[in-house]
């Protein structure tokens, strides 16, 4: 049996050597995939593993040394962090099945290089999950960045070319100067970057050495320069970043890439500020408030998003922004229910980002307004789309609803009625932008020519239920993660035990 | 014994074999002595440096003349750290050469070409290891009129000009050098370092004390290229041969600075230049003018290898940062982004010569779409262009990250903030290029393209996967550098 030790450095180095695999196998398609099937299996197992002794108290620690003289790259496991490794490298396997799908039914090139990056991507959501402190976080955070370019501007095109400007530039500048600053700041106050529990940054402020409205700007400059968590108003590349091909969109941008941004904040507010050291001080009260605004402005936004993936996209937004909320209400309900939220939303979001692939592939379109009908072509895809939306605006028997009481309670707890009434309002609006594609594509009968244009004349309308699913490795994953999602429901309880310790132990 | 002549072997050896070069007068025999010199010179740097890491700094009397009488060479942590990194690139981008060489420069003048480089070289690494100050500008002027050879040998008509006008301003930097010598030898009646910084009366000397210090500085802030002086650099560096570009980019200024860095915290000390003069404010003001300037001007190049130059500018803006800010870290981020910024630029000149040769320009139209047709190459200026970006696990991130915390140990708030706003204009500069590389519709030239040459592939990537391993293995940079910088404040090294 290897040692909780050794299984964080198997487990970050499996992504690794997936990508040498890959890159090798490169001319061999078939061995490449399996491989990457096969590592992430692998990959997952060992989490999972790691993940008994994390949940059952042990605190594995692995220190690679110093990368710059003072400024250490180490690991060490915690639940939140656990938890978020388990997400992202569950559903590594589930999207490398849809890719192979995807990918092959789109008839994609460069796929290799597209495995590839994926593979690093993977690399650094693990690193940054299992990072010790503010350093190898951010050093995770940058690879991330950068290794996801290319799948971003996978097609190579104009408008790849624009989204991945937008994508690049969004990302390194408030990383580059809010954030790094952010961190340096941290550590010239704490004299550690460690994450520790309640945080590092109490002794200073009791000393006097950082003013209440410095603490204010700290947390800030943290909470904008993390611009993965796609905060308003550094949200737009997001959106941008959906030019990539779909099943980038469904494991990075609805699992990997925002979840280590709004990980991280979680991270920054638990582990370096203390819930209670916000709590007391009142400082993350206007990033609450912040939050809120981004909850409803991006629903709003949301609603008028025609084409689909964009509308999940500033779902998204509007969704990461319940886990910052999470975070700045400094409760410990609050910060379990945005921990949680990660969870939940992530396996909802990637079954609602599989179900806009799966369209695509089979019938290519991509606006809501072309979906009429579509249902009794498409059952499975659009049954998962209805479940998934079920989780996503918090109604049981659908996971989202346990992270969203929890974050109400938040508010509640701090009276702060007018953000409850956010989540309340937000809520409505999921289901008036997310329920009707389901019900349109499985009530509504389209008649012929209303959905055609010219160039690309209405398909034949489907009188019977004459099922017309994108191929099996495309509709079985996302199937898996529609179930996946209900029987999250049943297991918040577990799920709550875990992350408790991570508010409470000290 | 023979080790212990490596610190005179390291400079004699290319001397002498830059006039053999010439009078074994076929290209078929020069080039292998130039690159068995360079190499040779290499390893005995690395011998050196492992000497000085076990006994401690090593001085060498040359001709056994006891100083003050005679010349001393001094290997200490600092000079052997830049001797080290001098020497390593220049041999690297020699064994690059030869097809960037045969291409760009015409078959008669290639012999001097590798006579020239040779010269350079001993020069540069005579900058560093000699202890004393006039032998600095002999060693100046050799390395400079060299690099006037080099420059001149470009293909296009403007080479010469160019050279011709570096010429005339790297003239007055070594002249202005000259007379501060003068001035310092006359108070002090000695030419060693250490014999001059004991005896110089900086507190409370005379004015000739603060004449020669000026002159020394500006004179060397023009070889450097320090913001407002800096007008020699990018035609300089834009219209040299590819391969001279790599080179003198990659190690002229820096040794320069290194000579800086000796004058203001060995021989003038820093309470002189920072505690009596405001050098420290002047310096860093001027810096954070010049990296904005220059980044903004790098933005608009339409010709790469001018790009790159901009960008060189608004580099020594930052270790002139790291160096003015005289604490313990900043010193440090000074001197390792002398070493990160050398490999990051060599490595990236590199790149360009490779683009030049395989599709004989460097202006950023033709440029278009190579990223498919030279795959290797392209990807090549992607990692480079990461780190001189400072993205982490690069070089640049390593030095980015030693001045940044530096500058908020030592209270520079709005050092602080500039610096990380400025290093986002570079995103922009590399990012024109990579979007060219791999966005843009093919122009001709690209589609023609075929992949560099492995001869000039494999020095390339040995360069920029240094900016790689000195990223995550700081060791022997960062590490040698903050001995470095203990030694010149006076700690225990």
């Amino acid at each position: 049996m290897i040692s909780p030790e050794q299984m964080i450095g198997v487990s970050i180095g499996l992504p690794l050597l997936a990508l040498a695999l890959i890159f090798l196998f490169g001319k061999h398609p078939n061995v490449r995939e399996a491989c990457t099937l096969i590592v992430s299996t692998l990959l997952f197992a060992v989490v999972c593993g790691l993940a008994g002794h994390v949940f059952a108290g042990e605190r594995p620690e692995w220190r690679i040394g110093e990368m710059i003289p003072g400024f250490e790259l180490g690991f060490r496991v915690e639940p939140l962090g656990m938890l978020f490794a388990l997400v992202a490298s569950g559903l590594w396997i589930l999207t490398t099945v849809y890719a192979v799908g995807y990918m092959r039914g789109h008839h994609e090139q460069h796929q290799t290089r597209f495995f590839g990056c994926f593979a690093l991507a993977i690399f650094a959501a693990l690193s940054a999950a299992f990072s010790a402190n503010l350093f190898t976080l951010f050093v995770a955070y940058e690879v991330m960045t950068i290794s996801t370019y290319p799948l971003v501007t996978h097609h190579g095109d104009q408008a790849a070319r624009n989204g991945g400007r937008v994508y690049l530039g969004i990302l390194l500048s408030t990383s580059i100067a809010f954030f790094m600053l952010a961190i340096a700041w941290t550590w010239f106050l704490a004299g550690t970057l460690d994450f520790k529990q309640g945080g590092i940054l109490a002794d200073a402020y009791a000393e006097g050495r950082i003013s209440h409205t410095q603490l204010g700007v700290l947390l800030g400059l943290f909470a904008f320069g993390i611009g993965k968590a796609a905060l308003m108003p550094f949200h737009r590349w997001l959106p941008a970043a959906m030019v990539a091909p779909t099943p980038v969109s469904a494991l990075l941008h609805a699992v990997a890439v925002v979840k280590v941004g709004v990980f991280s904040v979680l991270k920054v507010a638990v582990f370096v500020f203390g819930i209670d050291l916000l709590h007391t001080t009142g400082v993350s009260v206007w990033l609450a408030y912040v939050a809120g605004v981004t909850i409803l402005l991006a629903s709003l936004i949301a609603m008028t998003k025609d084409n689909l993936k964009a509308r999940l996209a500033y779902s998204t937004v509007s969704q990461l922004a319940y886990i910052t909320l999470g975070a700045a209400l400094a409760t410990p309900e609050s910060v379990i229910g945005g921990g949680m939220h990660i969870a939940m939303h992530a396996v909802g979001k990637i079954t609602l980002f599989f179900c806009a692939g799966a369209i695509y592939v089979a019938t290519h379109k991509k606006n809501v307004s072309e979906l009429r009908g579509l249902g009794r072509a498409m059952p499975f895809t659009f049954a998962a789309f209805f479940i998934a939306s079920v989780s996503i605006i918090g109604l049981p028997p659908g996971g989202g609803s346990w992270s969203k009481w929890l974050l109400a309670v938040g508010t509640a707890e701090n009276h702060l009625y007018w953000l409850t009434a956010a989540l309340m309002i937000s809520s409505l609006l999921n289901i008036a932008y997310l329920i009707p594609i389901p019900v349109r594509a499985f009530m509504v009968v389209p008649q012929a020519g209303t959905v055609g244009t010219e160039s690309e004349p209405a398909p034949e309308v489907p009188r019977q239920w004459n099922i017309q699913e994108a191929p099996g490795m495309c509709v079985v994953p996302l199937c898996v993660t529609a179930v996946l999602s209900v029987l999250l429901f049943f297991a918040a309880e577990s799920i709550y035990e875990v992350l408790l310790p991570i508010t409470t132990e000290g | 014994m023979i080790a212990n002549q490596l610190p005179v072997l390291l400079i004699v050896l290319p001397l002498i074999a830059a006039p053999l070069c010439v009078l074994l007068g076929s290209r078929r025999m020069a080039y292998p002595l130039a690159l068995i010199v360079s190499w040779c010179t290499f390893a005995i740097s690395i011998a050196l440096i492992a000497r000085v890491m076990q006994t401690g700094p090593i001085h060498y009397d040359l001709g056994n003349w006891e100083p003050p009488y005679g010349i001393e060479y001094v290997v200490d942590y600092l000079s052997g750290f830049v001797m080290l990194f001098v020497a390593g690139i220049g041999a690297v981008v020699l064994a690059y050469a030869p097809r960037s060489v045969a291409a760009e420069i015409a078959p008669g003048k290639q012999t001097m070409f590798y006579a020239s480089y040779l010269l350079c070289l001993a020069g540069l690494l005579g900058m560093c290891v000699t202890g004393d100050l006039f032998n600095v500008f002999v060693f100046l002027e050799i390395s400079s009129l060299s690099s006037y050879a080099l420059i001149s040998l470009g293909s296009t008509r403007r080479a010469p000009l160019a050279a011709l006008k570096y010429l005339i301003l790297g003239t007055v930097g070594a002249t202005f050098f000259l007379i501060g010598v003068g001035l310092v030898y006359q108070m002090t009646g000695t030419l060693n370092m250490e014999d001059i910084a004991a005896r110089l009366p900086t507190v409370g000397g005379p004015r000739t004390v603060l004449v020669a210090f000026a002159f020394m500085t500006i004179g060397l802030c023009i070889k450097m290229a320090v913001f407002p002086v800096h007008t020699w650099l990018p035609n300089a560096y834009t219209y040299a041969p590819s391969v001279v570009t790599a080179f003198i980019a990659a190690t002229a200024t820096k040794v320069s600075v290194y000579a800086f860095v000796r004058l203001v915290y060995s021989i003038f000390t820093p309470q002189f230049a920072f505690g009596l003069l405001p050098l420290d404010t002047a310096l860093s003001g001027l810096a954070l003018v010049g990296i904005f300037a220059a980044s903004a001007a790098a933005i608009y190049q339409e010709n790469v290898k001018r790009l790159l130059a901009y960008s060189s500018i608004a580099q020594i803006g930052y270790m002139l940062l790291g160096i003015s800010m005289a604490n313990q870290d900043g010193v440090t981020a000074g001197v390792v982004h002398m070493f990160n910024h050398a490999i990051i630029k060599g490595g990236l000149f590199m790149v360009v010569g490779c683009f030049a040769l395989r599709l004989g320009s460097v202006q950023m139209e033709d440029w278009r779409g190579a990223g498919k047709t030279m795959p290797w190459t392209a990807f090549a200026w992607a990692l480079g262009g990461l780190a001189l970006i400072g993205v982490p696990l690069t070089v640049g991130f390593v030095s980015k990250w030693l001045l940044l915390t530096s500058a908020l140990e030592s209270g520079r708030w709005g050092v602080a903030i500039l610096m990380l706003c400025s290093s986002l204009l570079a995103i922009v500069y590399v990012w024109r290029v990579i979007e060219t590389l791999y966005f843009a519709e093919p122009s001709e030239k690209a589609k023609q393209a075929t992949e560099a040459p492995l001869s000039m592939l494999i020095p390339t990537y040995a360069m920029i996967g240094c900016t790689l391993l000195f990223g995550v293995w700081t060791t022997y940079s960062a590490g040698l550098a903050g001995r470095a910088a203990a030694s010149l404040l006076g700690g225990a090294p």
